[in-house]
């Protein structure tokens, strides 16, 4: 291997570095989340420096790379998508801590399991880990084949956040002392559903370096085909 | 417009350029790429006949310019390399004054008068952007200027005589990076008036200066796109293992 390619790779295996701890970060919540355990939640706040730490540092790296080798085609699709990743990455770990706050704050963390499983809030956290795992397997082995799936996960959460739109307002309607704490779980809910939109940006950037597509703005329907 | 419709070229049997085909807009700035030997220069001079010159070459295919066979038996080949014009890899003045190094290709061809000339050499050498770097010392010798100097004298020379099309081999690449530049401004100034092929081996250069780039591997045209795509996302892995570098 050529020692530019060496840098690339131990750019990437950073990147995976990074994904790995936000996987854990968005499983922990998950937990934090329905056992309402303050200290996993705290813990979480914790390592998101740590996250923020990976993107600097991968931010700083994309930039010598590109500053000392001017790469070009795969490599140059490589070192971008890796900086769009890597900041992404970080949005994630953000509203992962965000979650993690709210437990801690504890406001309303024993809403009743009746409306949790109303809301499927456990299918919620799973596809998202799902969608984070098989994104981060497709970039690993660089097989895009498996983005269609993830992408139409996202649609499925999409589904289940419109719909506890409509299941928290009428819990709210029905019982006036549910208001403060169902807005706060409206603004959770949000804050997974963003996750969700962030993973379909990661696909994007994958398909863009292995594939040379661009999904975006529209471009999605045609990588279907 | 210039366009190459199944060339195939031999020095004696050795088979130099094979089957090639492609276009090149009016106004364009197209370079050719690929590792040295895979027969961009032959291709290049397929373009002012400068092959013609060498013994034991066979040519198959058509190379037309302006929808012209340019090896038809009508085209005078004096008459076509004033419309072809071409700058060489190693700056070759004239060992005459820098006035005269513009001036030589309207004298020989009879081309206007003194003052016809005078004007002509002053817009040429402004083009190359040279003007305000000689226009006190015109009659002084050529290889009082410095190297990258002396290549956009070439230039000027070939502007002269007012070609529309501008061949240059590797023009820039036994220059500084300063003169890199200037040579890199230039062309990107040259082309609203002409239409520009460079072989150059430097990738990057190719990716800064030209709008369409040709990959060349041993006589053959690996792949022919626009230059943002070819660096950016190259359709063959050949050309992706030879602009990053990966080779072999
Ligand atoms: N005058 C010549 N006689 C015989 N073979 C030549 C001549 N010029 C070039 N070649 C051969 O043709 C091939 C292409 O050469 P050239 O067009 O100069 O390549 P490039 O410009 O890409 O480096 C090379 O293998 C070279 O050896
Ligand atoms: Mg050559």
């Amino acid at each position: 291997m050529k020692h530019t390619e060496r840098e690339l790779s131990a750019l990437k295996e950073e990147v995976s570095q990074m994904w790995r701890l936000v996987i854990s970060q968005v499983e922990k919540v998950k937990q934090a989340y329905f056992s309402g355990d303050v200290e996993v939640a705290r813990e979480i706040a914790s390592r998101e420096k740590r996250v923020d730490a990976f993107e600097l540092k991968i931010d700083s790296d994309c930039e010598n790379y590109i500053a000392l080798f001017s790469p070009v085609a795969v490599d140059l699709r490589l070192v971008l998508s890796m900086i769009k990743i890597s900041s992404t990455l970080e949005r994630i770990g953000d509203f992962a801590e965000g979650i993690a706050r709210h437990v801690v704050e504890n406001e309303c963390n024993k809403i009743d399991s009746a409306l949790l499983e109303e809301l499927q809030m456990e299918k919620i956290f799973d596809t998202l880990i799902t969608m984070l795992s098989d994104s981060y397997v497709a970039l690993e082995s660089e097989n895009t084949k498996l983005s269609g799936k993830i992408l139409a996960k996202d649609n499925e959460i999409d589904e289940l956040y419109n719909k506890s739109v409509d299941i928290l307002t009428s819990h709210m309607r029905a019982n006036t002392d549910f208001i403060a704490c169902g807005l706060k779980t409206f603004l959770l809910i949000r804050k997974l559903e963003r996750i969700g939109d962030h993973c379909s940006n990661i696909v994007e950037e994958i398909v863009f370096y292995v594939d040379a597509k661009v999904l975006k703005h529209g471009g999605r329907e045609n990588a279907k085909r | 417009m210039i366009e190459a419709k199944n060339i195939d070229f031999y020095y004696g049997d050795f088979h130099a350029l094979k089957n090639i085909s492609m276009a090149m807009e009016a106004n364009t700035v197209t370079a050719f790429i690929g590792p040295s030997g895979c027969g961009k220069s032959t291709f290049l001079r397929l373009f002012n006949r400068m092959n013609d010159l060498i013994d034991g070459t066979r040519l198959t295919g058509e190379c037309l310019v302006d929808g012209q066979n340019i090896y038809s038996k009508s085209i005078h080949v004096d008459e076509l390399r004033k419309k072809i014009g071409m700058v060489f890899q190693k700056a070759n003045p004239f060992p005459k004054s820098i006035f005269e190094n513009v001036a030589y290709g309207l004298r020989v061809n009879n081309m206007g008068d003194k003052s016809f000339i005078r004007q002509r050499v002053e817009e040429s050498l402004a083009a190359a952007a040279l003007w305000d770097e000689v226009k006190d010392k015109l009659k002084k010798s050529a290889f009082e200027l410095s190297g990258g100097q002396q290549q956009r004298l070439c230039i000027a020379r070939a502007l002269a005589v007012s070609p529309s099309i501008l061949l240059m081999d590797e023009p820039a690449s036994a220059l500084d990076p300063i003169s890199t530049s200037k040579i890199e401004e230039l062309i990107h100034s040259l082309k609203k008036d002409y239409t520009i092929v460079i072989v150059t081996h430097n990738m990057q250069q190719a990716a800064r200066v030209s709008d369409k780039t040709g990959f060349f591997m041993l006589g053959d045209l690996i792949e022919f796109s626009d230059t943002k795509k070819m660096f950016l996302s190259p359709e063959k892995e050949q050309t992706q293992n030879y602009i990053t570098g990966r080779f072999g």
